[in-house]
């Protein structure tokens, strides 16, 4: 087992954020309804009501696109000036070759900075914000940008099909203008195969119940404590709090037992409505929660990610908040508002699972 | 300038010809049209070939030597060149042949339009006509050929008021005339009904609204008009000839209901026949979608614009019209192998001028007109011929 | 076959609508030219790259149902003329929204989406479709 942590560094945090959705949805009813399961009672289960679905033309790098440009829309940050762009997904369109580089060239930050796509499970986003902080902090760079995106897979018929799902978020991190400062990070990781997907394979493969115990609650458990103990902090010293939330259920019964309250929870909660966006969900989570947030309020964060480990935040809002134009970019509430049910036909075919012929 | 006249024809059915390949089509019309012009091989001193793209419907380029060849015309050494302007390729073929003998270049040559696309399936056989348009900013953005028309009907609809029906009243009447061509694609009468409950190919054009994909060929066989009436017991000439360039994609253009490369070709043709709209009994339009039809019919200076509409719904475009547009069935009915295309255009004008067109013979026609059209109006060639009275 | 050069080199246009400006009679277009199509001679060495911003307003548009093989587990899908706010013209796809919701007239953005790949194992081809501005949770913004 490897126990490590990661030093504050100063002066660090989020200058601005997007955020990015896709418009389709389908719900765990319609998904068990071709399976022979009952899908209504799984959704309730799973505390989900219906997931994202990307359209045929949208992918990983398409929706970090859409996050970092709303990001950007919302900052006077000149695209130049970022020296460091990393993108964490599960789900890089290409095995070799960068979606990091089409982001950066999208937001015209190319060619003077430095790339690399990230990967860890779902927690890739939230590795990319450290590594962004240490490279800030450190002065290496003036501003970098990290994005947490995903349009994940579940096999026809798992049960990882009613909740893997499409999104992402992203962040510029740096020192000046800083609307919520990033004041202590803290991560735990361990060497436990939960989750996993080995190259040249469509879809992922999972421990089932193994998921639970020994890796997510393990994980985010000792990430929480972790953070909390190191900031000399309790959950009331906390406005907002989001937890990584592959169903409803987990990040629930987490928030509970390290002491968090309902309320507290609630605005980074979007998995009931578009289920695990892996990669997306924490920077999702945050992102809405950024959306409320005033000056003053402390987030606590913990990000999971299979294989496994968990990286925890303590973000505070600064009063630059009050002067930061939100409204040139959607909320989570304005992304998510509008979607269009699919049915699992039409979503099997978004999604290639129907093999098609081919001239 | 040399005036120049028409002394034979010849062309091919126009279908589906899966026993003929690329090769036979165009020589079958060539030697139709050497034969009719009663002339043999070596009075030949040029060819020129209308091609859109052999290279992607058979991977083979170089089709004007092809064709010089297969047609026994190799050993003579002529000259043989292939042209290309998409949907345009044969007029402008015609018009290439046409600067030859009346700049006193050449005296007797041979000009022919082919196409086999069939030898494709129908996604690769889009793919192709869609690269008439502008490949990088239409095409690869996703949008079709069809889409592109259907984005001028759409806005041709808007703006002039012109109805879903009146569009399908173009391809009533095509699908009439072509009836009554024996060569034609198809050779059935169709109703309104027909066109308006097709299939959607790009709203609000229906599969009924577009030309088919066709295999064809036809040529023609021109010389100084003083020598014609030495080969044909009636000559046609052709009294005028303009051709126009404009953007090559539609969303560059001052007007998208309005092709103005077609004004203007026509414009400069009428204006080298010293004739008038109201001369026209006869006009072989490029109706490859039927709101090219209505576009043609307004741009030509038959009607005004926006009235194309209403003018066709009144039947002023029939055989019995004002001006009898399309008397072959159009591309829409006689079928539109793409480079065969313009030169099919001329055969047909100058089979009504000569008054062979047994049934679908228009009366009194005199002089007639064929408006070819590359793309989506980034080339237009028009063509004007006249009866000796 | 390798088209991957003839797509990278349009990105700065297919990503970010990069256009011109000519200096001459102070129109916008798109794509950048060498010169400009209405004052020919006199726009050399005026001519001007420009970011266009990808807002503009729907001039016409066709909802294809017979598309590109490419565009298949789309179909059926619509194509729009855009008018941009700086005047030029493209066409493109639009994206997220039933015909139903547009006219001419409607208000649209850019968004980066996928619009062709070579194959499973070839080169993705990025670059702009168009999205309906939804002024809010209430619906599209129409003019």
């Amino acid at each position: 087992m490897i126990e490590g942590e990661v030093s504050p560094v100063g002066e660090v945090g989020i200058v601005s954020y997007g955020a990015y959705v896709p418009h389709f949805r389908i719900t765990p009813d319609e998904i068990g309804k071709v399976w022979g399961v009952d899908g209504k009672a799984m959704g309730k289960g799973l505390m989900i009501t219906s997931k994202s679905v990307p359209s045929p033309d949208e992918d990983t790098v398409t929706i970090a696109v859409e996050a970092a440009r709303n990001m950007m829309s919302r900052s006077a940050v000149d695209p130049k000036e970022i020296g460091a762009l990393y993108v964490g997904s599960e789900s890089h369109p290409y095995a070799v070759k960068p979606t990091g580089t089409i982001v950066a060239e999208a937001i015209e930050a190319a060619p003077n900075l430095t790339v690399a796509d990230f990967e860890f499970a779902c927690k890739a986003g939230t590795a990319a914000i450290q590594t962004c902080m240490g490279l800030v902090g450190s002065g290496m760079v003036r501003y970098a940008v990290a994005v947490g995106a995903d349009t994940s897979q579940g096999a026809p018929g798992d049960a990882l099909e009613y909740s893997a799902s499409a999104g992402g978020a992203a962040f510029l991190i740096g020192k000046e203008k800083v609307i919520a400062s990033i004041d202590t990070t803290y991560s735990y990781t361990t060497d436990t195969p939960d989750f996993w997907r080995r190259e040249g394979q469509l879809y992922p493969r999972h421990g089932g119940r193994f998921t639970g115990e020994p890796a997510y609650f393990k994980h985010v458990l000792n990430g929480g404590k972790g953070l909390l103990e190191k900031t000399e902090t309790k959950p009331t010293d906390f406005a907002y709090a989001v937890f990584h939330q592959p169903n409803g259920k987990f990040p629930t019964r987490v928030a509970k037992q390290l002491g968090f309250k309902e309320e507290q929870v609630r605005a980074g909660m979007l998995v009931s409505q578009i289920g695990n966006t892996y990669s997306g969900a924490v920077p999702l989570g945050l992102a809405a929660i950024l959306d409320e947030a005033n000056p003053g309020d402390r987030i606590f964060a913990v990000a999971y990610g299979s294989g496994a480990g968990s990286d925890a935040f303590d973000i505070t809002v600064t009063d630059e908040m009050s002067r930061y134009p939100k409204d040139r970019a959607p909320t989570l509430r304005q992304l998510m508002a509008n979607p269009k049910y699919l049915d699992y036909a039409t979503y099997a075919k978004f999604k290639g699972k129907i093999v098609r012929g081919r001239d | 300038m040399r005036r120049v006249g028409i002394i034979g024809i010849g062309i091919t059915e126009f279908g589906e010809l899966w026993d003929s390949s690329f090769r036979k089509i165009g020589i079958s019309a060539g030697l139709a049209a050497v034969e009719d012009a009663n002339i043999s091989a070596e009075h030949i001193d040029a060819l020129y070939v209308g091609n859109m793209s052999a290279g992607r419907f058979i991977r083979q380029e170089h089709v004007g030597a092809l064709i010089a060849d297969y047609s026994g015309l190799a050993k003579g050494h002529i000259p043989a060149t292939r042209v290309e302007a998409a949907g345009a390729s044969g007029g402008l073929a015609l018009r290439q042949g046409f600067l030859a003998v009346a700049s006193g270049m050449n005296d007797i040559v041979v000009v022919g339009g082919a196409e086999k696309m069939t030898d494709v399936s129908d996604v690769e056989s889009s793919l192709i006509q869609s690269s008439a348009a502008d490949q990088e900013w239409e095409t690869e953005l996703g949008v079709t050929f069809a889409g592109l028309h259907s984005l001028i009907a759409t806005r041709h609809m808007h703006e002039y008021g012109t109805t879903r029906e009146q569009l399908a009243d173009v391809a009533v009447k095509n699908h009439r005339h072509g009836s009554l061509n024996p060569k034609a694609q198809f050779r059935r009468e169709i109703s309104r009904d027909v066109v308006l409950k097709s299939p959607m190919v790009s709203s609000p054009l229906r599969m009924f609204d577009c030309a088919p994909s066709s295999d064809g060929a036809a040529a023609v066989v021109l010389c100084p008009f003083e020598m014609a009436g030495k080969h044909a017991e009636m000559p046609i000439e052709i009294v005028g000839s303009g051709q126009a360039s404009d953007s090559l994609a539609l969303h560059h253009r001052r007007d998208i209901c309005t092709m103005d490369a077609t004004r203007l070709a026509a414009k400069r043709a009428f204006k080298m026949a010293g004739l008038r709209q109201k001369d026209v009994s006869v006009a072989e339009v490029h109706d490859n979608f039927t709101i090219s039809e209505i576009l043609a019919i307004e741009d030509l200076g038959f009607f005004s614009k926006g009235e194309g509409g209403k003018a066709t719904e009144d039947g002023r475009t029939a055989l019995e019209g004002d001006v009898a547009v399309n008397s072959s069935g159009g591309l829409k009915a006689r079928g539109d192998p793409i480079g065969a295309t313009g030169v099919a255009q001329a055969v047909e004008i100058v089979t009504q001028l000569r008054g062979k067109a047994d049934e679908r013979q228009v009366k009194d026609a005199s002089v007639g007109l064929t408006q070819n059209v590359g793309g989506t109006g980034a080339t237009v060639v028009v063509h004007l011929f006249r009866r000796e009275m | 076959m390798a088209t991957a050069p003839r797509f990278w080199r349009e990105n700065p246009s297919r990503y970010n609508m990069v256009g011109f400006k000519c200096n001459s009679c102070g129109r916008y277009n798109f794509p950048p030219r060498t010169i400009c199509p209405v004052c020919r001679r006199k726009s050399v060495g005026r001519i001007e790259p420009v970011k266009l911003k990808g807002t503009g307003k729907i001039f016409s548009l066709t909802e294809t149902h017979e598309g590109m093989d490419t565009q298949n587990v789309q179909k059926p899908y619509v194509v729009a003329m855009v008018e941009l706010d700086e005047g030029a013209m493209v066409t493109g796809q639009v994206i997220d929204c039933d015909a139903s919701e547009l006219r001419i007239g409607t208000k649209v953005r850019i968004a980066l989406r996928k619009l062709s790949e070579e194959g499973t194992a070839g080169v993705i081809h990025y670059g702009y479709k168009f999205t309906l501005v939804r002024d809010g949770p209430d619906g599209p913004g129409d003019e």
